[in-house]
């Protein structure tokens, strides 16, 4: 790792767009000396006797998380804090970045070879590229002793080819959001069990002049997690998993998914204006009662009352249900499609970084990141701190979910995840058919 | 040594003419090689691999890449929305913009007023102006209901949602933003035509419009080439505004060609294939500077610009 590789590497995206090569390479720059001392550091003595002990050399963990606000940012803060308080070798240097500035910079990083000791990761395929070009470690051995502590369907999501690379905090499920008014100003009983109940609610809501579902053409993933729902409660789990990893999807389920879809689509059910709506422009339909229902994960409540015009959005009204199961489908209706953030450990991590990790995975503090509403923490036993109605709900879902499949845009590579958003968001705009679209997905995944 | 030191001095001299020119322009040409040129080559030489950004580079595929961008309907459409928006603005935003400073070249009351206001808008950031518009073009917002109020609800479109009606919605915005530009421009090549000249011709008899037609707009040749050569450089380079709006979307309607590129490399990871469609822009951009340049601003920057063998 001489400085001409890094100058000759940090050229690589210089070629890709020429003015911008130089706020690249002011980026990484910064990034070589704030990692360099753990760098340098890397044999420091392994942290299996967590004791403070002054013989101890001094190690730099070089930290990266992308949040920006409080509570996260303060609670992060806090568990390095406290960390380093029993470690008073170790530092922790965090650096805080915005979610698409992260990316960027974490990939000039990559490429230079220099990658920060921890970092924000969402598991899938862009961490198996990152495992691909050597940038992250294995900690297999490592974390042996403690991952028992950690929902493994959570942790199978950070881990690639056998070998695990980071560990969750936060993992949640994708469901149904829905107004309770709307459901009872509609004339509709309760949340709907299965896809036949779905659309006649759908049509009930429309008879009572009520957009029934809320959806964001120009972000086209938060349809797209609906379309994956269809394809996994047509098809099965093993079904979906076959044509993840075959890149074959000219399936049954694929096309079985489609044509659900054109079912709703004949509905009419999505807010004027979806073709070229945002998440947020969603957020706000429902979070303003302007829409009955979107189908999102964990973070709706939050985001719908933040881009509310009351700021509040629609308080008690606000709940969930698992996605309906398909009479027919092979799928089980504890089936389910999630996510939720973890943390990579970059090639360089010291030992203590390792350590770190299992401290911040401590009861004590998947408590503190349940209680504060940043996430919902994987960690076994720590279900109680979960205190929101509806957040309790979408833990009950993963907690009894006998399959959990990544959301798809992140399963796969990005170039793949691109695709299946674009042809699904094609088929909830009505301009596309089932086999189409599961063409579409396939030749992409072809030319992988 | 004793010989060189035995020679009288004679003083200070000059150092030849070339010296004293590439010294002056050592340090413009080294920034240029360096961030110009060095990554036009860098991104020529990624383009030939399958490469994602993060791996070392070994997957050399030859023009496979540029083969897939040009069976691309997305990339195709994206270089058709390009073209769509350099001709609209050569038919529409350009005589727009000189009727505008033919007319603000008129002497009345607040005159530099709405010299002022056209202007305005050029001054905004592209970001800003997206974010402004995507605001305005919500689905029941002001433009919706200002449409309305007035009659022509039959007129409203679904602006940034609708694949066929985007790009016109893009192009209003687009000319709306920089005919100011172009307004003060030729407003300044107006200014710079005698008034005696079109005197003259009105004492001769000619009308107003002959005045204009045979008179001052050939005068204005100059600037209007430069005016239309920066209108079709901007179209080609479309990307803020559209980005900010619709990413490309929807369904890749509005797509242009530095949006497919920033795409393929900064959100697919496919740093080989954007570097192409990089490629496949920069050499666009090229070719319609230096026909450009070759064929219509040649009179105007003769014995300006170096030209070998004439």
């Amino acid at each position: 790792m001489t400085g001409g590789q890094v100058v000759t590497t940090r050229w690589r995206l210089g070629g890709m767009l020429g003015a911008v090569a130089l706020l690249f390479s002011a980026c990484s720059s910064g990034a070589t000396s704030a990692v360099a001392p753990s760098v340098a550091l890397t044999g420091a003595p392994p942290a299996s006797a967590p004791a403070p002990s002054q013989a101890a050399a001094p190690v730099t963990i070089e930290w990266w998380h992308i949040s920006t606000t409080d509570p996260g940012k303060a609670v992060f803060q806090g568990i390095a804090d406290a960390y380093t308080a029993a470690h008073p070798n170790v530092t922790i240097h965090i650096t805080i970045l915005e979610n698409e500035a992260f990316k960027t910079k974490l990939t000039t990083s990559i490429q230079s070879g220099q990658v920060p000791d921890l970092f924000q990761s969402w598991g899938g395929g862009i961490m198996a590229a990152q495992a691909d070009a050597g940038a992250l470690k294995d900690i297999t051995a490592d974390v042996a002793s403690w991952k028992d502590t950690i929902n493994p369907g959570a942790l199978s999501i950070y881990a690639y080819k056998g070998k695990q690379y980071g560990i969750p905090w936060d993992m949640g499920m994708i469901g149904v959001w829905y107004n309770k008014a709307l459901f009872t100003k509609a004339g509709i009983s309760g949340p709907p069990a299965t896809w036949d109940d779905f659309l006649a609610d759908v049509t009930k809501l429309k008879g009572a002049g009520i957009v029934p579902l809320a959806i964001a053409g120009k972000d086209m993933w938060p349809s797209m997690h609906l379309w994956t729902y269809l394809a996994l409660r047509s098809g099965g789990s093993d079904a979906l998993t076959q044509m993840v990893q075959s890149g074959n999807w000219n399936t049954d389920a694929c096309t079985a998914a489609g044509d659900q879809v054109l079912k709703l689509n004949a509905l009419d059910p999505y807010q004027p204006g979806f073709k070229g709506a945002t998440y947020d422009n969603e957020a706000a339909t429902v979070g303003n009662a302007k829409a009955a229902m979107e189908v999102m994960g964990q973070w709706a409540p939050s985001v719908e009352a933040a881009d509310s015009s009351s700021k509040k959005g629609i308080g008690t009204d606000l709940g969930w249900f698992p996605f309906p199961t398909i009479s027919g489908g092979k799928g089980a209706a504890t089936d389910g499609v999630g996510g939720g953030n973890g943390i990579a450990v970059g090639k360089n991590a010291s030992p203590e970084a390792i350590d770190f990790l299992k401290f911040f995975n401590s009861v004590y503090n998947a408590n503190k990141i349940n209680s504060s509403n940043i996430g919902m923490s994987p960690v076994v036993g720590t279900e109680a701190t979960v205190t929101d109605v509806n957040l309790q709900a979408v833990l009950a879902g993963r907690s009894k979910a006998t399959f959990m499949q990544l959301y798809l845009d992140q399963a796969t590579s990005p170039a793949m995840g691109t695709a299946i958003n674009e042809a699904t968001i094609a088929l909830f705009d009505g301009a596309s058919t089932s086999a189409k679209a599961c063409q579409a997905i396939t030749t992409a995944a072809a030319s992988q | 040594m004793s010989a060189t030191s035995a020679r009288p001095r004679v003083g200070w001299r000059l150092p030849p003419k070339w010296v004293t020119i590439s010294l002056f322009l050592l340090p413009a040409l080294a920034v240029y090689l360096l961030f110009v040129l060095f990554p036009v080559i860098q991104a020529a030489h990624y383009s030939l691999y399958k490469w994602n950004g993060l791996q070392p580079l070994t997957d050399f595929i030859g023009l496979r890449n540029y083969v897939t961008a040009l069976n691309s309907s997305t990339f195709i459409t994206a270089v058709s929305n390009n073209l769509l928006v350099i001709v609209l603005s050569l038919a529409l935003q350009i005589p727009f913009s000189l009727s505008l400073a033919v007319l603000l070249n008129r002497r009345f009351r607040g005159r530099s007023v709405f010299r002022l206001i056209f202007f305005l808008p050029y001054v905004l950031s592209e970001a800003v102006t997206g974010v402004v518009f995507s605001l305005l073009l919500q689905p029941g917002a002001l433009v919706d209901s200002g449409l309305k109020g007035a009659g022509l609800g039959g007129l409203i479109q679904d602006w940034l949602g609708d694949p066929n009606f985007v790009m016109i919605t893009m192009f209003i915005i687009v000319s709306w933003k920089y005919f100011g530009f172009h307004m003060i421009l030729l407003l300044a090549g107006l200014q710079g035509i005698p008034a005696e000249i079109e005197e003259a011709a009105l004492i001769d008899g000619a009308g107003r419009w002959q005045a204009f037609r045979y008179v001052s707009l050939p005068l204005l040749g100059p600037t209007l080439r430069v005016s239309v050569f920066l209108s079709m450089i901007g179209a080609l380079q479309l990307f803020d505004m559209v980005w900010v709006m619709t990413a490309g979307g929807p369904l890749n309607a509005s797509n242009t060609m530095a949006i497919a590129m920033f795409k393929a490399g900064f959100k697919n990871s496919q740093m080989g294939y954007g570097s192409a469609l990089a490629v496949i822009l920069f050499l666009f951009g090229l070719v319609v500077a230096l026909a450009y340049q070759r064929f219509v601003l040649r009179r105007d920057v003769e014995g300006a610009l170096t030209v070998f063998n004439g």
